[in-house]
């Protein structure tokens, strides 16, 4: 398929610009370009084309299923996308008078209770843009917190080893020490290992739950007391909440602040690069440290992002929220748990769960035996799905499942779809004994076959040159 | 899959060898066979103070970023520059492709010799 830049015909335009009624003014000296931008020249039709062919080339949730693990790629419901677009949200400005955006306000008030609701929280901010951005959000909290009170020894901070990467990440971008604690056998915190690592330097702990291998783990209270204990607050990672929303609070798990993705649980889009929202939510005796919009009342404006945030996000979520209201929250999260356990139990007999117990929203299979056994990878077995038309499931996550296979197929997905993606599963396994090969160059039907990852990696092109 | 008689190993994968008061550290083959094909080495600086059980470093493959796990306390007295611009040959030659080499060595984490070691990887 051709580029934008390689369809470009000098001259040619779309647009019609009407007579200009000003006097022309030339920019001052030395503020022009000394050459033209290298922009492609096109007309509408040109243009209209080149996207409608790239959206038939990608793949997302609305093309099919999509069981990213760890990403809740559930249905965005259209009603949302609706509310988002009324143009009493999308025709305002930041700093429109008070009076003039009450609506907005309502928007962002109730989208708060409600969600403080759900988590066990006392208030949140919507400003962070994103997981990771609310991940670092509330991770300074905890150092806010810690040097009010001239605790300046806490310098540490506690990360299972599978934790996602941000986590790690947002703790050394915050200037703290990451001490990283191995999992017990069932996946979950060994309280042991965390016993050994509390002290008197342990700014906090950063834990999802269910975690990282969809497994809810039943020692949180004893967790987060013992944390509490050493001195320390506990930090929730919101990838998760999918799993629980309405039905566990993280707050009443001993959670001290938290972010949500709200672009995961609560269905506003994602996996295009944005906009998300990732909230942060802590208890009463954080509040002081939360970071203020300058549209809000109240002195001590420590921002994080301008203004509120990606706004239109936070009407999507409240579309969401209320669209599905008290029954259906913790509906949606037991019917993500259902389908999780439905298709592992589809899928048993061929590949191997990593952890063969009931699982949360989410489960991991671990294909190294299956590779010793055909040489096929579980990258050749995620390059296969997207030949009979599924996306594939994450790969290689988490670190501590070897040859990792993660599964999420969300609440959304019905019956019909999950046996025939159990069915997909079952033909590539045989497909493995019988026909390896097909799998090492997989995917075949694709418009661009395997890419190169490594050379990609080692020699990354990341300027396009005519 | 190799495992050389004159290495000692560690848990977490990595190589050391001691020679003239210098110790140098590297990736097993199984590491490198596990991580795939490596495709960034994050390095420590000369003069940095390392220690045992904790990261001095990173390789980033196609599939994660791991860290690397120093085996030995004590300063780096060298760098492996080489891996900067081919990160390959730690997968082509992992006991060749020595990462760090550390002197003033104070203490040293519990280590396998290979027969241990390829004990353990194959319980892995």
């Amino acid at each position: 398929m051709k580029l934008l830049f390689e369809k470009s015909v000098p001259g040619r335009r779309c647009t019609i610009l009407p007579p200009c009624d000003v006097e022309a003014v030339e920019l001052p000296e030395g503020l022009a370009r000394a050459e033209t931008p290298a922009l492609p020249e096109l007309c509408e039709t040109d243009i209209s084309r080149h996207y409608s062919q790239l959206c038939r080339q990608v793949h997302g949730v609305n093309c099919g299923f999509y069981p990213l693990g760890s990403c809740t790629m559930k249905y965005n419901p259209r009603i949302d996308e609706e509310m988002a677009a009324l143009p009493g949200f999308t025709n305002i400005h930041p700093l429109a008078p008070k009076h003039t955006v009450q609506g907005c306000q309502a928007v962002l008030d109730t989208a708060k209770a409600y969600l403080c609701e759900i988590t066990g929280m006392a208030d949140m901010t919507f400003q962070p843009a994103a997981g990771a951005h609310g991940e670092f959000t509330g991770v300074l909290l905890i150092k806010q917190y810690h040097e009010a009170r001239g605790d300046h020894r806490r310098t540490k901070i506690i990360v299972p080893d599978s934790a996602h990467g941000t986590n790690p990440a947002t703790a050394a971008m915050c200037g703290y020490q990451v001490v990283n604690i191995p999992s017990a056998q069932d996946g979950c915190v060994d309280l042991d290992a965390l016993k050994a690592v509390l002290g008197p330097d342990t700014a906090g702990l950063m834990l999802t739950n269910p975690n990282t291998v969809g497994i809810f783990d039943e020692n949180i209270l004893e967790i987060t007391r013992l944390v509490h204990e050493a001195g320390g607050l506990c930090y929730y990672d919101g990838a998760n909440l999918n799993a629980v929303m309405g039905v566990v609070r993280p707050g009443d798990m001993g959670f001290d602040c938290i972010h949500l993705n709200l672009h995961k649980t609560f269905a506003t889009p994602h996996g295009g690069g944005g906009p998300g929202a990732g909230a942060v939510g802590c208890k009463d005796f954080l509040i002081p440290y939360l970071p203020k919009s300058v549209t809000q009342d109240g002195p001590g404006s420590k921002q994080v992002r301008s203004f509120t945030g990606n706004f239109l996000v936070v009407v999507w979520a409240l579309a969401y929220l209320m669209t599905l209201g008290r029954g259906g929250i913790p509906e949606a999260a037991r019917n993500a748990v259902l389908n999780a356990n439905y298709l592992m139990e589809k899928i048993k007999g061929t590949f191997s769960p990593a952890f063969d117990r009931i699982c949360m929203h989410e489960f991991v299979l671990d294909l190294s035996a299956f590779k010793k056994e055909t040489g096929v990878s579980a990258l050749d077995v995620a390059k296969s799905l997207i030949d009979y038309g599924m996306h594939p499931p994450t790969m290689y996550f988490p670190l501590i499942v070897h040859e990792a296979l993660m599964l999420e197929p969300t609440e959304t997905e019905s019956r019909e779809t999950l046996d025939w993606a159990a069915e997909v599963f079952r033909k590539l396994y045989d497909l493995a004994h019988t026909d390896p090969d097909w799998m090492h160059g997989a995917p075949h039907n694709t418009q661009i076959g395997r890419p190169d990852e490594v050379r990609a990696a080692r020699n990354p092109v990341l300027r396009y040159t005519p | 899959m190799k495992y050389p008689e004159e290495l000692q190993y560690t848990k977490s994968h990595e190589w050391i060898k001691t020679e003239d008061g210098v110790t140098l550290v590297g990736i097993s083959d199984y590491a490198q066979d596990a991580l795939g094909d490596v495709v960034f080495v994050n390095l420590p600086g000369e003069g940095d103070e390392v220690t045992a059980g904790e990261a001095f470093g990173d390789v980033e493959s196609v599939k994660a970023v791991s860290d690397l796990i120093s085996p030995v306390t004590g300063v780096v007295c060298a760098v492996n520059e080489d891996l900067l611009d081919a990160p390959e040959l730690l997968n082509s030659d992992p006991y060749g492709a020595w990462i760090m080499k550390v002197e003033n060595v104070t203490e040293t984490e519990a280590l396998l010799d290979a027969g241990s070691y390829e004990a353990f990887c194959a319980e892995d």
